[in-house]
């Protein structure tokens, strides 16, 4: 099911997906709450244990390994959340993921500029 | 019988609250996609309608996998935002239309589409930000609001098709409601971006012009992608298209359109503005 027929470097967050991923949606779930993040912050291997993430997924956590992340089930809604944490904003998350810096990755978007004449 | 006096379609990316929060609307990087606001602020100054229809996705604040509805709608007095864990300032309340809401929920099930009812959920930036770009400086009081949230985050997800329909049913349910009041539709998020996998940053804005043609000439032409097809040509987020659709299906006959800008990239997304008027 999951990446049936997606474009390379796309995880279709279907079913089996949600199942693989549901500690780890639910904990990076916590983090609208500032008391979440902190405790996080405070214990990460601790909080991610606490959630019941897998070792691969904890690790991931640790590493701040996003695409692991995406491989075991996380949704990118919860993830960004889990980015929020860690200060980083969509196109450092960007960037992490395609293997560039952030501003390379931002190179791309601007790449695909339209209707930007003083941008 | 209410009044549909027209439909924006609009981003509703967090970044946009950022920049409007830190004052960088006439920045370099910003200024070309906030002058598009302009003629939406203009034509809800002028036209002061009465409730906004908003259709969104929650994007984890209210509605968790644990309990997630493939179409939600908003029955309460009242709209809370929270902090959805990003820094984004909260916002103040929104004003519900519960009456409105009801006759909504009613005609629909009789319609034989069952959304999930809502009598206490809190809004994201999904329904926020496009409140705080239209509305500049909060000034949303005067407008009572009906948040329909539709699933974009997990598939299965309602094909386009269906939420264009969705949209048709709650058209008819607004023009069937014995009120004078006037009623503006909000069609939120996309247009084509990717968040997620290496294939971030993808963007197709020769699509997103085309679904843009379409919406004003054939809405229907976009039904038929799957959500499978909105990935491959749209990005992952691509699938978006459904708030635009559900909100052009809320009006029976022709539009004109009034306004269009694309503007990309804004933050990891081509981001759409569109204003459509009963023609």
């Amino acid at each position: 099911m999951s990446d049936n027929q997606m474009p390379e470097g796309t995880y279709k967050f279907d079913g089996d997906m949600a199942t693989l991923g549901y500690n780890l949606n639910k904990m990076c779930f916590t983090f609208n709450e500032e008391e979440s993040r902190e405790a996080f912050r405070q214990d990460e291997a601790g909080y991610c244990d606490k959630f019941g993430l897998n070792a691969v997924q904890k690790e991931a956590i640790l590493k701040r390994d996003i695409i692991t992340l995406l491989r075991n089930g996380g949704s990118i809604y919860y993830l960004a959340k889990f980015a929020g944490v860690l200060g980083l904003n969509v196109q450092d998350v960007g960037g992490i993921m395609t293997g560039q810096t952030t501003e390379e990755f931002q190179a791309y978007l601007d790449s695909q500029r339209v209707g930007k004449p003083n941008g | 019988m209410a009044k549909m006096i027209g439909m924006i379609g609009t981003s509703h990316i967090p970044a946009i609250g950022r920049a409007v929060d830190q004052g960088l609307e006439e920045t370099p990087y910003w200024v070309d996609f906030f002058e598009g606001y302009k003629p939406m602020r203009k034509f809800l100054q002028e036209e002061q309608p009465d409730i906004a229809v908003l259709f969104y996705n929650d994007h984890g604040l209210s509605m968790f996998l644990d309990k997630k509805p493939t179409y939600a709608i908003g029955c309460a007095p009242q709209y809370d935002n929270a902090d959805e864990g990003w820094g984004v300032k909260v916002i103040p309340p929104l004003t519900g239309e519960t009456e409105l809401s009801w006759h909504i929920v009613n005609h629909l099930i009789e319609n034989d589409f069952d959304p999930t009812v809502c009598q206490d959920i809190k809004v994201d930036h999904g329904a926020t930000v496009p409140m705080s770009v239209l509305y500049p400086n909060h000034s949303y009081q005067g407008v009572k609001v009906i948040p329909i949230a539709i699933n974009c985050e997990r598939h299965p997800m309602p094909k386009p098709s269906r939420s264009y329909a969705f949209g048709k049913a709650i058209g008819d349910a607004i023009r069937s409601w014995d009120s004078d009041q006037k009623v503006v539709v909000l069609g939120t998020g996309g247009l084509s971006h990717q968040l997620d996998g290496e294939r971030a940053g993808f963007l197709n804005t020769d699509f997103d012009q085309m679904c843009m043609d379409k919406l004003v000439t054939d809405p229907e032409f976009i039904c038929q992608y799957s959500n499978d097809d909105l990935t491959r040509i749209a990005g992952a987020q691509g699938v978006e298209w459904a708030m635009w659709l559900a909100a052009r299906g809320c009006f029976s006959g022709p539009v004109k359109e009034i306004e269009r800008r694309l503007v990309a990239p804004i933050s990891n997304t081509a981001s759409g503005l569109q204003l459509l008027l009963p023609a």
